[in-house]
């Protein structure tokens, strides 16, 4: 009859000095100030982050927003394969491929849009790159705006992270 | 000639009191805020800025107010207009209305005619105090039933219940005090308290009913629906209590009026056992410590040493309600109750009883 059954601990019966409360709440009192003056006195050492003066250093391994990279010659390393845009599982990358002038470069992107409301940040795309021309690796997250449109960031844009 | 006079001092004093008492909410609500924050670990409001310069946060309750004054006075569909509307000045008011009757320094002679430094020096003062914020909780019912809402009315219900109970409290923990200084005449009061006792101790309240200090600082606390009893809007379970259903300016006068009851509280708890305005040693001329020894001072000084004793006071305690509502969490409603019937009742009518048979023994009765 008694399987499945378990004793919980209690909390102890008060002392009468704890039972008055008046004692507890003084000392409670006491720490409250503590705190208060601590942190009046050395308020460096407060977790709280100004936000937007001061930014958080994110872990080298973070995932954010996108850059593009660029070749030596300042041209973009993307060669519109549409691997990332295949991969993306969230739809938000809009690739259009033109003919390269450059003889050695079959395609390169005409338009290359993330559409960074869509956007998931699963990292498929960076993993689906075979010319590591997309990267996860500038350590912010996408900064708010105040309409869709200026979300929804071009390859001038993302070649300048 | 004496007409005019009269009322112009009237007018002044009003204006001070009204100056005083309001512009003491902001400050309180400043107070409030950053305390809590470093109380917490955190830092508090910082960002209100005017000209670049925030004052550590203090802009924030201006800009508040601000927002709440411009935003749309709204009225739900089905709350009782009359009533809704009324219910915040009812809230108010007699906040205020309680402040007319405390002290703010000794009476001052101004040409030739002595002035007191009160509003009104009523020879009911305790009374008037009871009467008056015993009409503080129809501001609250009021609002809570008008709302027509569920949680505005059990935030009112539970306001009304336990304000009436300590209400009882309120006015036996003040009676051993009457009985030690023979008189309800809050000036009468402070002044009896100038004077020493065994020519040591100022003769406070505080040392002359200690436990009585205690039931009145818990039954303050509990009228002024301050943590640890702040039950009448418990966020958790009720949503803001009786002021759910208020916005734009009616909320911003409750919140006001919750301030006013902390000033109040704080100036009563001052004035009726910690002496008033009397600073400690102070007497018209000068300091005159307990070893005889004197050091002469001009009046004006004394006047304005004993006008900042009964501010410092008064800003000591409200910060303690402050203090107290980021140390302690709040009571459960039957444990409120408990501890309204069956712990301060019993104990303040012990205290009437001590405290009369001390005076009958040791003063030789009243």
């Amino acid at each position: 009859m008694t399987i499945g059954v378990r004793k919980v601990a209690r909390p102890r019966k008060m002392s009468g000095g704890e039972s008055l409360y008046l004692l507890e709440i003084v000392k409670g009192l006491g720490v409250t100030i503590g705190h208060l003056l601590r942190n009046m006195r050395h308020q460096e050492n407060i977790a709280t982050m100004e936000y937007p003066e001061v930014r958080r250093v994110m872990p080298p391994r973070f995932r954010g927003l996108h850059r593009l990279m660029k070749r030596p010659d300042g041209t973009p390393r993307c060669v519109a394969c549409f691997c990332c845009s295949t991969a993306c599982p969230a739809v938000c990358i809009t690739i259009v491929a033109g003919e390269s002038p450059d003889p050695k470069v079959e395609k390169y992107p005409v338009r290359f849009d993330i559409d960074m409301l869509r956007c998931i940040f699963c990292g498929h795309c960076v993993e689906a790159c075979p010319c590591d021309a997309i990267r996860m690796d500038t350590g912010w997250y996408t900064p708010p705006d105040f309409t869709r449109e200026k979300l929804i960031f071009t390859i001038d844009m993302l070649l300048e992270k | 000639m004496n007409g005019w006079f009269d009322l112009v001092v009237s007018v002044a004093r009003v204006a001070v009191m009204l100056a005083f008492t309001l512009s003491l909410v902001p400050i309180l609500v400043w107070a409030e805020r950053k305390g809590a924050a470093y109380i917490q670990d955190r830092r508090g409001p910082n960002r209100a800025k005017i000209l670049g310069l925030t004052l550590g946060g203090l802009f924030h309750p201006l800009a508040d107010a601000l927002k709440l004054l411009f935003k749309e006075d709204f009225i739900p569909d089905h709350a009782h207009r009359l009533f809704y509307q009324i219910a915040p000045m009812f809230a108010l008011a007699p906040a205020l209305m309680t402040f007319a009757v405390i002290p703010f320094g000794p009476p001052v002679v101004i040409a030739g005619r002595p002035v007191a430094l009160q509003v009104a020096d009523l020879n009911v003062g305790i009374l008037y105090i009871f009467a008056i914020s015993g009409m503080a909780v129809y501001g609250v019912i009021l609002a809570g039933w008008a709302s027509n809402s569920k949680y505005p009315l059990l935030g009112g219900l539970r306001s009304s219940a336990q304000m009436i109970s300590y209400e009882v409290s309120l006015g036996l923990s003040i009676i051993g005090l009457v009985m030690v200084f023979r008189s309800v005449r809050l000036s009468d009061i402070v002044a009896s308290q100038g004077e020493l006792l065994w020519g040591v101790v100022p003769k406070w309240g505080v040392f002359l009913q200690p436990l009585g200090f205690l039931l009145f600082l818990v039954a303050v606390y509990a009228e002024a629906n301050r943590t640890p009893f702040d039950l009448p809007e418990g966020e958790s379970e009720i949503v803001a209590g009786f002021h759910t259903e208020y916005g734009s300016f009616k909320f911003s006068i409750f919140f006001m009026a919750e301030y006013v009851h902390m000033v109040v509280g704080s100036a009563l708890i001052a004035t009726l056992f910690f002496g008033g305005w009397q600073f400690p040693y102070l007497a018209d001329s000068g300091f005159l410590l307990p070893g005889g020894i004197s050091l002469g001072l001009p009046g004006a000084l004394v006047l304005l040493l004993r006008i900042g004793a009964f501010v410092g006071k008064l800003l000591f305690f409200a910060w303690l309600f402050i203090w107290v509502r980021w140390t302690i969490p709040r009571f459960r409603y039957d444990q409120v109750m408990r501890l309204g019937w069956k712990v301060l009742l019993p104990l303040s009518l012990a205290n009437i009883f001590v405290t009369g048979l001390v005076l009958l023994l040791v003063g030789g009765g009243g």
